[in-house]
């Protein structure tokens, strides 16, 4: 901590605090401009955020830096400036209504432990908008929307903050005389930091409550609200393990080996081609080698899939388009070719599987029972290889029987795809497959 | 050449770095999840900052933060999460906030179908703000047309320091296509322009003309720099004074608005004789250029807009093109919204033919030939 430049943070060109007389806005924004001063902040390294209430008109007045935000957010704002300039003093400042509808970064930014200081002026009540109930008014209190005196039960902020892994919490009030001490040592704490300053709205809470200091103190005592530094956790700052974690290194986006076209294709026309299958039969990457195999023959593809969220049950579905010119439209209102693997695929497209025409070819495990098609049905005698294929390729050998049939595209250009774009052990499994794939259809 | 084949998402998020973007936060959402993803993966190993926020307030607010500290910054939601975002993009306006909000639109409304299409968020892009100050907004047909136009966004985030919003869809951001996005012919990057060396004092919101973009300097800048979510006056200081609130809002305006012809970006598909024109955009601009080709075939006479850039709207592009048309059919993945702003534009006496649709499926070439008259 350097010797200040300055005596004071606030900005006389601003003219006076705005606060109403007596109103504890005045003593804590005062205590801050202290305490500030006492640290030798440097103004253009230290940003204070705010966010509504009378509170919100404080940054306006200090020469740092100053961003005043939404209702409830200014943590919001604080973290972004603290997570994009680790090096900057941020300090937020809001009241008991803003940790209501911000209830939720309060929590988090105690949790991940980001490197801010939290100051609330708690006083009980909206004193913007009227005079409304908070989280914080205590049951019983009058504010101007609890006509029966308020029925709810006041959240104990730091309680909360302690709860959520707040490293440092204090409970204050604008009647201490070391206010700015705390204040100090809170915007010094590296990890997330908050003081809960309970304070008097003289414009409200003062005059419906008959509220005054003392009254303030016997508060305290009733709701149990200890004064005092409550949590002191020390733990390492977020900023500072990301910082760690990002340089012990990351993964990259995987890229893949770029693809040139080196095989040739038989396709005059866009065909539309779906795979149908179970979850766990690695229906989705097996589709895309099936198209990456098709862009190594020349042809352009593209690929939907669909799938419960619940991923690791249920149907899986890919839907692939290969076409020898630029694709445009990309859906498949009628399939050109059908692939099913598995129950769970068949029951998905059973729904359509009464309007294929007799254009369409569906390829299904021998095991498996259509329901009434005009389609073309090649049975695959799936069952045959499945030992040998393990479940995880049993797509990889129907497919491999189809384009051998077909011949849209040769089979060598999938084991292009497989062997270029999967890790080698899965790409001798997916070779083997194919190898058993295509038998299948030499046999019939 | 040299092909890929991905989806629309890892587009996004290899332009936004490509672009410089080096700070995201989001909160997952199907289908824009893997936006997260990919960008945890490019960022952190690079000095870039990738959080999930506690909810898409916090995103919003995380990347409202960093951009006002220097930061590129990109938020990735879909549908459910704009509707969050809303009172923060009203800020991210208010406070001149260069940042990139990328929309994977799924059908909706609320939770709607999450892993499901359509492109129903258009009008809601355009009035999300109370306010209704104008934003900008470019909508991609394919994974590459993704690539390019985050990238481009963020070139006009940069330019004119407001929210720019790339309106994708669960079609483009989740399917896959082959791609050559090294042959993609990109523009010279934009940055935010700095405050002239020397100046002393910094107005955050400085212009001579209304649609002059003012100066940036970082919070945390040499510069000591105001932010306020209230109405204010160049200095960012709270004001009540109509004449200069007028002025600030004529400026949020000017500066988009002034600016259309060179934030238009569309493709022109123009037949001479054509007595009808198809306007399309997103992903149904490839079933729109189906239809019209097919309606070539059968002998129609068709003319095509297809536009990337919705908002502002390419006014002066959509009005040249319906000039010497009787019938304007605009298709799209909604029950009719931009339909709304073309028809404000055709001379009188033109009629324009809405076909939407939204079950989830994308309409077809068919379906707008029929639907559209020109079957």
């Amino acid at each position: 901590m350097s010797e200040s430049r300055y005596e004071t943070y606030l900005n006389p060109a601003i003219g006076p605090l705005p606060f109403c007389p007596g109103c504890g806005h005045d003593s804590l924004v005062r205590n801050l401009d202290a305490a500030l001063v006492r640290l030798g902040a440097d103004p253009a390294k230290t940003v204070l955020v705010t966010d509504i209430g009378c509170i919100g008109l404080t940054c306006r007045h200090f020469i740092t830096h100053a961003f005043h935000g939404l209702h409830g957010r200014s943590i919001t704002y604080a973290c972004g400036l603290k997570l994009a300039r680790p090096d900057l003093n941020v300090i937020a400042i809001k009241g008991d209504g803003a940790c209501g509808i911000g209830g939720t970064h309060l929590l988090n930014v105690a949790r991940r432990n980001i490197g801010i200081t939290l100051l609330v002026a708690n006083n009980f009540n909206y004193g913007m908008t009227g005079g409304q109930h908070s989280v914080t008014t205590p049951t019983g209190g009058n504010t101007s929307d609890t006509p029966w005196g308020n029925v709810e039960a006041p959240m104990d902020l730091c309680a909360t903050a302690a709860a959520a892994g707040a490293g440092w919490v204090y409970r204050a009030t604008t009647f201490d005389d070391d206010l700015a001490d705390v204040l100090v040592r809170a915007i010094s704490s590296p990890g997330f930091a908050m003081v809960d300053v309970w304070e008097l709205c003289t414009a409200y809470y003062q005059p419906q409550n008959q509220m005054k200091k003392r009254g303030l103190f016997e508060l305290m005592d009733d709701l149990g609200c200890r004064r005092g530094l409550l949590v002191d956790k020390p733990r390492t700052e977020y900023t500072e393990l990301y910082r760690q974690a990002a340089e012990s290194g990351g993964p990259a986006i995987p890229k893949k080996p770029a693809i040139e076209p080196s095989h040739r294709h038989a396709l005059k026309r866009q065909t539309g081609i779906l795979v149908a299958g179970s979850a766990g039969q690695k229906i989705k990457s097996t589709a895309t080698l099936l198209a990456e195999g098709g862009i190594f023959a020349g042809l352009q593809a593209t690929q939907k899939d669909d799938y419960p969220i619940t991923v690791k049950t249920g149907h899986s579905v890919a839907e692939i388009v290969l076409s020898p010119e630029r694709i445009e439209y990309t859906g498949i209102e009628v399939p050109d070719y059908v692939i099913v693997v598995s129950e769970d695929g068949l029951r998905r497209i059973s729904r359509q599987t009464a309007s294929y025409p007799e254009s369409c070819v569906v390829y299904a495990d021998a095991a498996l029972e259509l329901p009434p098609t005009a389609a073309r049905i090649r049975s695959l005698d799936l069952q045959s290889i499945r030992r040998k294929t393990g479940p995880l390729d049993l797509a990889t050998a129907a497919l491999a029987a189809f384009l051998a049939e077909t011949g849209l595209y040769p089979v060598e250009a999938m084991a292009h795809a497989i062997e270029t774009l999967r890790s080698p052990k899965l790409a001798e499994a997916g070779i083997r497959a194919l190898n058993l794939g295509v038998t299948l259809v030499g046999k019939n | 050449m040299a092909y890929e084949f991905i989806e629309g998402n890892e587009a996004i998020a290899r332009a936004a770095t490509r672009a410089g973007c080096d700070f995201f936060a989001g909160y997952p959402i199907t289908p824009a999840s893997s936006i997260l993803h990919y960008m945890n993966r490019a960022l952190p190993g690079a000095g870039g900052v990738v959080i999930q926020a506690e909810d898409e307030i916090a995103s919003m607010g995380f990347c409202i933060g960093a951009a006002m500290a220097g930061r590129k910054v990109l938020t990735a939601t879909s549908g459910p999460g704009i509707s969050l975002y809303s009172e923060n993009i009203g800020l991210a306006i208010m406070g001149e906030v260069p940042m990139v909000i990328v929309n994977i639109q799924r059908q909706g409304p609320a939770t709607g179908s999450a892993t499901k299409g359509a492109e129903g968020d258009v009008l809601f892009t355009r009035w999300v703000t109370s306010g209704g100050q104008p934003v900008i907004a470019l909508s991609p047909a394919t994974v590459e047309e993704a690539y390019d136009l985050t990238y481009q966004a963020f070139n006009f985030a940069e330019e004119y320091r407001c929210p720019v919003f790339l309106l994708a869809s669960k079609e483009i951001g989740v399917t896959k296509e082959t791609v050559d996005l090294d042959s993609v012919s990109l523009p010279d990057r934009i940055d935010r322009t700095p405050v002239p060396p020397g100046q002393e004092r910094y107005l955050p919101h400085d212009f001579a003309r209304p649609e002059d973009v003012p100066a940036f300097s970082a919070i945390g800048g040499e510069h000591v720099a105001r932010f306020t979510t209230s109405t204010h006056d160049k200095r960012a200081y709270l004001t009540t004074d109509p004449a200069v609130i007028q002025e600030m809002i004529d400026h949020y305006h000017a500066k988009i608005e002034n600016a259309a012809d060179r934030i238009a970006l569309f493709t022109e598909d123009r037949q001479p004789g054509a007595d009808t024109l198809v306007v399309s955009y997103g992903v149904i601009s490839r079933s729109a250029s189906v239809a019209v080709r097919r309606a070539r075939e059968s002998g129609k006479k068709v003319s095509s807009l297809v536009l990337q850039t919705l908002y502002p709207v390419p006014e002066k592009a959509i009005r040249r093109a319906a000039e010497t048309v009787r019938r304007v059919v605009v298709p799209e993945m909604n029950m009719g919204q931009y339909v709304l702003e073309v028809e404000r534009l055709v001379p009188p006496g033109v009629e324009v033919v809405g076909v939407g649709k939204m079950n989830t499926t994308l309409l077809s070439p068919d379906e707008i030939l029929k639907r559209g008259g020109l079957a």
